[in-house]
């Protein structure tokens, strides 16, 4: 599991029958890569969320059938790392 | 399995109801491993009570499942309440477990 933020929405008018209905949003992660993350929460642009990858995650989160295996499993309220706000720290990276 | 260093903790209210009652915290690694993605910290569930800065192993994957499982399979077996939505075995939507808290480390030099 990891730490990313929310970037935004991402829509495909052609995709997979898989994906029909789900709401996908691109995520930064903590150490500065991109992933695309199915939503079932109702994240928002600028949020901290978990995001948990692998098709067990998937099949116990958002169902079989969808065509991602990374899922936004809970919104961050707060944290801290390193002392410090949760923010600074997942930016800082390695 | 994965050694390393809890640098933090963190809180969610909307989640999903397999993380209901699990303490999250953040490890960063502290030896190179090779992930499926580019990775700073692991977000790791914890049931052994690990605080900051404390040295853990993180186990990775379905292991880390099951390894939550059984008191899980307890709890729905006990007539108590199963979480919302429990569905059987491995219900946990999680793939990062704190496995054990260090006490010692001989052979490499931990920060």
């Amino acid at each position: 599991m990891r730490l990313a933020r929310v970037i935004g929405p991402v829509w495909g008018a052609r995709h997979a029958a898989g994906l029909d209905g789900r709401k996908v949003l691109e995520l930064e992660t903590a150490s500065g890569g991109r992933v695309a993350a199915v939503d079932a929460l109702g994240a928002g642009p600028g949020e901290w969320v978990l995001v948990a990858h692998g098709s067990r995650v998937r099949d116990l989160t958002v169902g079989a059938e969808v065509a991602d295996k990374d899922i936004v499993i809970a919104i961050v309220d707060d944290g801290q790392a390193d002392g410090g706000p949760l923010g600074q720290t997942a930016r800082g990276g390695r | 399995m994965i050694l390393g260093r809890v640098v933090g903790e963190l809180w969610a209210t909307r989640r999903h109801a397999g993380l209901d009652g699990q303490k999250l915290l953040i490890v960063k690694p502290h030896c190179w491993y090779c992930p499926p993605f580019d990775v700073a910290h692991l977000i790791a569930i914890d049931r052994l009570g690990a605080g900051v800065g404390e040295d853990v192993i993180v186990c990775l994957g379905e292991p880390a499942r099951r390894s939550i499982d059984d008191e899980a399979e307890q709890t729905a077996a006990g007539g108590a309440a199963a979480a919302p939505g429990y569905q059987g075995a491995a219900f946990y939507p999680v793939e990062a477990a704190v496995m054990a808290i260090v006490d010692n480390v001989d052979g490499i030099e931990l920060p």
